[in-house]
């Protein structure tokens, strides 16, 4: 019997046991193996890199690195809640606070850090934080009121992590940095400058080259007093400064620990104590502590060969730790940062590249040898898209090519490869996924032997992807490119109807003008059609001719067919548009007289709008002949349409809004409105940072700046969610519109049938980078043709109910019966709260 | 073998003998490739009108798999040449040739035969003996 035991239940302690069960095929009770590791946290290990997710909606849960149940699976021996006080390295035996004595063979410290509180007076008073633990940001939420002030003591990497947190809890930030500038450790002075800026705009305030001297808490909440004499009055302090390896178990059992702190470790991570070994933050190598994931995570690799090749009575591993690049890229609160290599060159020759664009926010630095051949770091600020090929530059020595300033002057239309050419040309040995070693030849192995097509596939079989995401755009890169190297480019034909894709049919139907679904298939499809083209095809009409969908209502799905949406029980629902979500009592009484005369269950949507249920096919009629009368018009709910436009009350009434919002929105909707498109379309305008309105989560989405707008694409709900990406910021409202004409241009005419936004830019080839070429700097001419079909589609707009309402015949098909005017029999309705609901199925 | 096969033959055959045709409305009054549904004492039909091949289906109003009056407002089609209709709710299709599921579940609609005589269109529906 050998037993294990490692101290620490964080990410990199927990690393160790997914590595060593890695290299143990035969799992651990058959070798007679007893892991325990002990935590002193209450709960098992989580993703402290993610931790500003909590304020995002993220539940601890979902932060957990492993699934419930998994330790006990593994055979492994999981406490939680239990300190370790005390190691007897004589008797090789750990004891915890409760009594409990472990006996080891191997011990593995993996104890972090804390965070690093500076020593001034006051930092114990209520309303004083680190940021550091989920404990830490429960105690945060509990504490901050929205709309409040928060100072972040610290402006490097954590403490603008910490800043993040803080915006997203809806309070105000001011950052309070010791140093001259922000990131000293990565960014270079005009690096920051940028930096600080952007953040600035985005609301941030910034402090530099502030010596906190003690915090003073008063009746209007807390003061920092600095020593410059200058004060800063605040409602909470965070501090996120810095780390403090917590080394004092190490200290107290006699292990070698360094003047500032750190357990000192040789290159097999070995403490003076050869049976106890380091990992973390908490070790102490050649003078450094790794505050970064992806070091810890290549220790604890390193630990787990050596103590399997033990267990398995293997030779000694020769796994060492050499020291880790400190390269890193991050979004801080929305702004992308990276440095790599040696960012500074401050002790080697170099010459240096520079491209600093103030108006659009972008700085990047690279550092090449004297003779122009080779990159040995840099900084980006603001894009840093190009990231993961600059870093496997430096790690590789890739040579350059030869105009290197091709790489940080952002491409032309026409100009330079396109995205993901770059991956291409990397050896097979290039480390892709850091946080977990895995090399592009790992990866394109995996996608031709698993024969895998997907990125979730990759994460599972490689586990690229799974530690800090950041390579995930190469991982994207490399299935493209493997996939066109099998000769896997599947052309994705309508169906069977269409040998065509929805884009190329789109093209056919614009240039030869066809206008009904007969003419369109007698010409380029066979047989009568089907549920999935006829759709397709009559929304390519719409978006082409923008004619009356009801005068073909045959080859609509069934919402299409009676402009409203079935509900169980066959019957429908009906929404009228809501511009903004601005609407008046007296609009409010019609809605509800309407609601009330027909007997119709009302709720209220998530896009801001009334929604009326149980209406019956032959209702639909007269009721929206009393809306129209009032003035309302269709939603389009029914329809793969512009839905919404949903809005936060903007800088009309709300005390924080720098925008008018509401305004905007119902501008963009009423432009917007019966665009048929080949999926729905959500959008949403908020009047500042705050983002009520959730305009991120939307195909695309407005986000006031003091400035103008920013303009986001490409996000949604559903059932995968994801955050749109900003294409263009700080743009006038005129702009902003010419911006969006174009965007939505390009999606409608080349997306699937029933493919999002956000799915049609994760397939776009070339991506945002592609899409910002497209829509801003008008890379294919097209730009021009765009807005002047999207205006022929705004100035043809037509209420569809009111045309139906006003015409007898299309009124007619509105019934449930051809042979009689009897209504369904077979409808019921049960009671529930106060209204009706259809009866269950 | 013969025997016994004649015999279920002649089983089936017995309730087609007795079909009455329910007059459903003028063609006038289904949209081209089109449909529409029939109440017939209780009972609701599902008519289409597949004018491109100018041949005419019926079926139950009924979709089995959610048990939804819906059919008549499903989505016309084809697949492999054979006729189909997509039920609104979920997207089942079913074969107005033979009423059997096309994704190949155990669901099944029951098809009508129909007819067209001077401009009316005509549903036959099989009433039991003595009725």
């Amino acid at each position: 019997m050998k037993n294990i035991v490692v101290v620490g239940n964080g990410m990199v302690g927990h690393k160790f046991n997914e590595k060593l069960l890695a290299k143990l095929p035969d799992g651990l009770a058959n070798l007679g193996v007893c892991l325990t590791v002990i935590g002193e946290e209450p709960r098992p290990a989580y993703d402290r890199v993610h931790l500003s997710d909590f304020f995002n909606g993220a539940t601890a849960q979902d932060l957990e690195l492993a699934p419930p149940g998994w330790h006990a699976q593994q055979g492994i021996r999981l406490l939680t809640g239990e300190c370790v006080t005390e190691i007897d390295r004589a008797a090789r035996t750990v004891r915890t606070h409760t009594g409990r004595a472990l006996p080891y063979d191997f011990l593995i410290l993996a104890t972090g850090s804390a965070a690093f509180i500076p020593p001034v007076p006051g930092m114990e008073h209520p309303g004083v934080f680190a940021y550091r633990t989920i404990e830490d940001l429960e105690a945060m939420t509990a504490h901050a009121k929205p709309g409040q002030r928060a100072a972040v003591i610290g402006g490097g990497l954590l403490g603008l992590e910490a800043a993040k947190a803080v915006l997203d809890l809806g309070l105000q930030a001011s950052v309070v940095e010791f140093a001259p500038r922000l990131m000293p450790r990565q960014l270079d002075q005009a690096g920051a400058n940028l930096l600080k800026a952007k953040l600035e705009s985005l609301g941030i305030q910034i402090l530099l080259g502030k010596n906190t001297r003690c915090v003073e808490a008063g009746p209007g909440g807390l003061t920092l007093q600095f020593t410059d004499e200058q004060a800063l009055e605040v409602d909470m302090v965070v501090v996120s400064a810095g780390i403090r390896p917590r080394d004092e178990l190490a200290r107290q059992a006699g292990l070698a620990t360094g003047g500032r702190g750190g357990i000192v470790v040789n290159d097999h991570l070995q403490t003076s104590d050869p049976q106890v070994w380091a990992i973390g933050e908490c070790a102490l190598h050649q003078q450094m502590i790794y505050g970064l994931v992806a070091p810890g995570y290549d220790m604890a690799d390193a630990v787990a060969a050596q103590v399997a090749a033990a267990l398995l009575g293997q030779p000694p591993s020769d796994r060492v730790f050499t020291g880790f690049d400190m390269s890193t890229k991050l979004k801080l609160v929305g702004v992308d940062v990276a440095s790599f290599g040696d960012p500074f060159c401050e002790q080697t020759p170099h010459d240096v590249l520079l491209w600093e664009d103030r108006r659009r926010g972008v700085y990047k630095r690279l550092n090449l040898t004297p003779d122009g051949k080779y990159l040995l770091g840099g900084i980006l600020v603001g894009e840093a898209e190009s990231y993961n090929l600059l870093l496997q530059m430096v790690k590789n020595r890739m040579a350059l090519p030869p105009h290197p300033e091709d790489l940080v002057v952002p491409p032309r239309a026409g100009a330079g490869p396109e995205a993901g050419a770059g991956v291409a040309g990397l050896p097979d040995g290039a480390l892709v996924c850091s946080c977990e070693g895995v090399s592009k030849g790992d990866i394109c192995q995996a996608i031709d032997k698993e024969s895998l097509t997907d990125i979730p596939g990759i994460k599972k079989c490689t586990k690229a992807g799974t530690g800090c995401g950041g390579c995930v755009p190469m991982l994207n890169d490399l299935l493209t490119l493997s996939l066109k190297k099998q000769g896997k480019a599947v052309k994705r034909v309508l169906c069977e109807h269409f040998n065509y894709t929805r884009q190329e049919l789109y093209d056919l139907v614009r240039i030869n003008g066809e206008s009904t679904f007969r003419q369109v298939i007698n010409r380029y499809g066979t047989g009568c059609g089907c549920e999935v083209c006829k759709p397709a095809v009559a929304s390519i009409l719409a978006s082409v001719h923008n004619e009356l969908v009801a005068k073909q209502s045959v080859i609509q799905d069934t919402n299409d067919r009676f402009l409203a949406n079935i509900q169980k029980g066959g019957t429908y629902s009906v929404v009228p548009r809501v511009p903004g979500g601005e609407i008046t009592a007296q609009q409010l009484i019609v809605i509800g007289q309407v609601a009330q005369q027909f007997d119709l269950y009302c709720k209220i949507t998530g896009g801001q709008r009334i929604d009326l249920f149980g209406a019956r096919v032959e209702q639909l009629p007269l009721i929206w002949e009393q809306l129209i009368a009032a003035g309302f018009e269709s939603g389009h709910a029914y329809g793969k349409a512009l839905r919404t436009v949903k809005s936060c009350v903007g800088s009309t009434w709300c005390r924080y809004g720098v925008q008018d919002s509401v305004g905007f929105a119902i501008e963009v909707e009423n432009r917007y409105k019966g665009l048929r498109a080949p999926h729905k379309l959500k959008s949403a305008v908020s009047g500042c940072v705050r983002e009520c309105a959730e305009a991120q989560s939307k195909d695309f989405g407005i986000i006031a700046t003091d400035k103008g707008w920013n303009l986001y694409v490409g996000g949604n709900g559903g059932a995968k969610p994801q955050h749109a990406h900003l294409l263009a910021a700080d743009l006038d409202k005129a702009t902003c519109l010419r911006y969006i004409d174009r965007f939505l241009m390009y999606y409608i005419k080349t997306a699937g049938p029933l493919v999002r936004t956000a799915t049609w830019l994760n397939n776009l080839e070339g991506g945002m980078d592609h899409l910002r070429e497209v829509v801003v700097n008008d890379s294919l001419g097209l730009a021009a043709q765009f807005e002047q079909e999207m205006q022929q589609i705004v100035d043809t707009y037509h209420c569809e109910w009111r045309e139906v309402v006003e015409a007898p015949h299309l009124r007619a098909e509105f019934r449930s019966f051809i042979n009689t005017p009897e209504t369904d029999p077979t409808v019921a309705f049960v009671p529930e709260r106060g209204q009706k609901r259809p009866q269950a199925w | 073998m013969a025997m016994n096969e004649k015999s279920t033959f002649d089983g089936l055959k017995a309730p087609q003998a007795q079909l009455t045709w329910v007059k459903a409305a003028p063609v006038s009054a289904f949209a081209e490739n089109g449909s529409g549904c029939v109440l017939h004492e209780g009972e609701q039909i599902a008519v289409f009108n597949f004018t491109d091949t100018g041949r005419w289906f019926a079926c139950q109003n009924l979709c089995p798999h959610k048990q939804q009056m819906g059919l008549w407002r499903g989505l016309l089609g084809d697949q492999g040449g054979e006729p189909k209709v997509a039920c609104p709710f979920h997207k089942r299709t079913f074969s107005l040739e033979t009423g059997r599921n096309l994704q190949g579940e155990d669901l099944c609609v029951k098809t009508y035969p129909v007819k067209v005589e001077n401009g009316m269109v005509y549903v036959g529906i099989e009433t039991s003996e003595g009725q």
